[in-house]
């Protein structure tokens, strides 16, 4: 909390530049990307990438890496929440088994059904 | 009154007033993350559960469209990142110049927004009844902007997904009203954007942005670019589910 903390640091343009054409050069990937059959890990994939291209943005347009502490701690706790959010309901619903045993996707379940009305 | 960067009495230095606005910026930027956080969850599980819905669904957007207008958003969030390099160094001209290239990439991504949205009413993809995932496949005529071999694909497509889930046009309606909802929510964070990119332009054009306090310019950049970060998400969210078929 020392005053004398930092003075403002300034980005070059040139920073940004290479910023944005890495961006473009990620969004180019996640579009090539979503056309390779990858099975499940199509969305890992297509997340990844996004998080990343996210990351840029908050690091360099955003300044994250230059700010103090303090503001990092803040983002990543709202990023620490949001996972919790995330990853805590959707851990439930993914395993989740409803009361016949069938896992939860409802487009399995109504296929099911009808042949169990016989 | 014109508050061009004195000192207020609770902070020691002018460094550490702007650090306390960043800081608060950042604070309301993380509960924006949580709003659209709990709208994000709402589409996964919907997206879990009715998968094929989703994928036929997301198989029905204009990815020329959707990946046009990623480009421009990315654009823009490099102009405005540009604009308050300017700010930070005082040149003055500069800000304006790089705040109207911002506002002009912003309508872009509107005019854009404003095809794709017509197109899906014109396709009765509005979630409702006249709902009809089927319609330009059954109605070639309705839809000129759909050309043939695209439509044989997405016949092929949508047989596929109508035989996964014998309630397709139910469900694909939960697909697209996660489509509407949060690119409606995004669109709306745009327009609230651009108004603070023109309150901005204003205040530039009468000269008030010194490298002594820009502040007003560092946070409107940063809303600017979170909005941009929520597109980031979106596109392959929205647009991007199963393509490789």
């Amino acid at each position: 909390m020392s005053e004398q903390e930092h003075s403002e640091h300034i980005v070059p343009p040139a920073t940004y530049l290479a910023i944005i054409l890495t961006l473009l050069f990620l969004t180019g990937t996640t579009i090539w990307a979503a056309f390779v059959n990858l099975g499940r890990f199509n969305i890992v994939v297509a997340l990844a990438i996004a998080t990343l291209k996210a990351t840029l943005v908050v690091l360099f347009f955003m300044h994250a890496k230059y700010s103090p502490k303090r503001t990092k701690l803040i983002i990543l706790a709202g990023i620490f929440w949001l996972a919790l959010l995330l990853g805590m309901t959707l851990s439930d619903y993914i395993t989740r088994v409803d009361y016949r045993g069938v896992r939860f996707p409802i487009s399995q379940v109504s296929q099911q059904l009808p042949a169990q009305r016989g | 009154m014109h508050r061009t960067g004195e000192l207020y009495g609770q902070f020691k230095t002018l460094e550490q007033q702007k650090e306390s606005a960043t800081l608060g910026m950042w604070i309301f930027l993380i509960t924006e993350v949580m709003f659209f956080g709990g709208i994000m969850l709402a589409y996964a599980l919907n997206r879990h559960v009715y998968f094929p819905a989703f994928a036929a669904g997301s198989n029905t957007l204009s990815l020329k469209l959707g990946g046009f207008n990623t480009v421009v958003l990315l654009a823009s969030s490099f102009t405005m990142a540009v604009a308050v390099w300017s700010s930070q160094v005082g040149k003055k001209t500069l800000i304006s110049i790089f705040l109207l290239l911002t506002i002009t990439l912003g309508f872009v991504f509107f005019g854009v927004k404003y095809v794709e949205y017509s197109q899906k009413f014109h396709h009765h993809l509005v979630p409702g009844k006249k709902f009809d995932i089927f319609y330009c496949v059954n109605n070639p005529a309705g839809c000129p902007d759909v050309d043939a071999p695209e439509l044989m694909e997405e016949s092929k497509l949508l047989d596929e997904a109508k035989a996964a889930d014998p309630d397709l046009n139910a469900h694909a309606q939960l697909y697209y009203s996660a489509y509407f909802g949060m690119t409606g929510l995004h669109a709306l964070h745009m327009v609230i954007g651009a108004g603070l990119l023109f309150w901005l332009l204003k205040g530039s054009l009468a000269g008030r942005f010194t490298p002594q306090w820009n502040t007003p310019v560092d946070l409107v950049g940063l809303y600017w670019h979170f909005v941009d970060i929520v597109w980031i998400y979106l596109f392959p969210l929205l647009y991007l589910i199963d393509r490789h078929k």
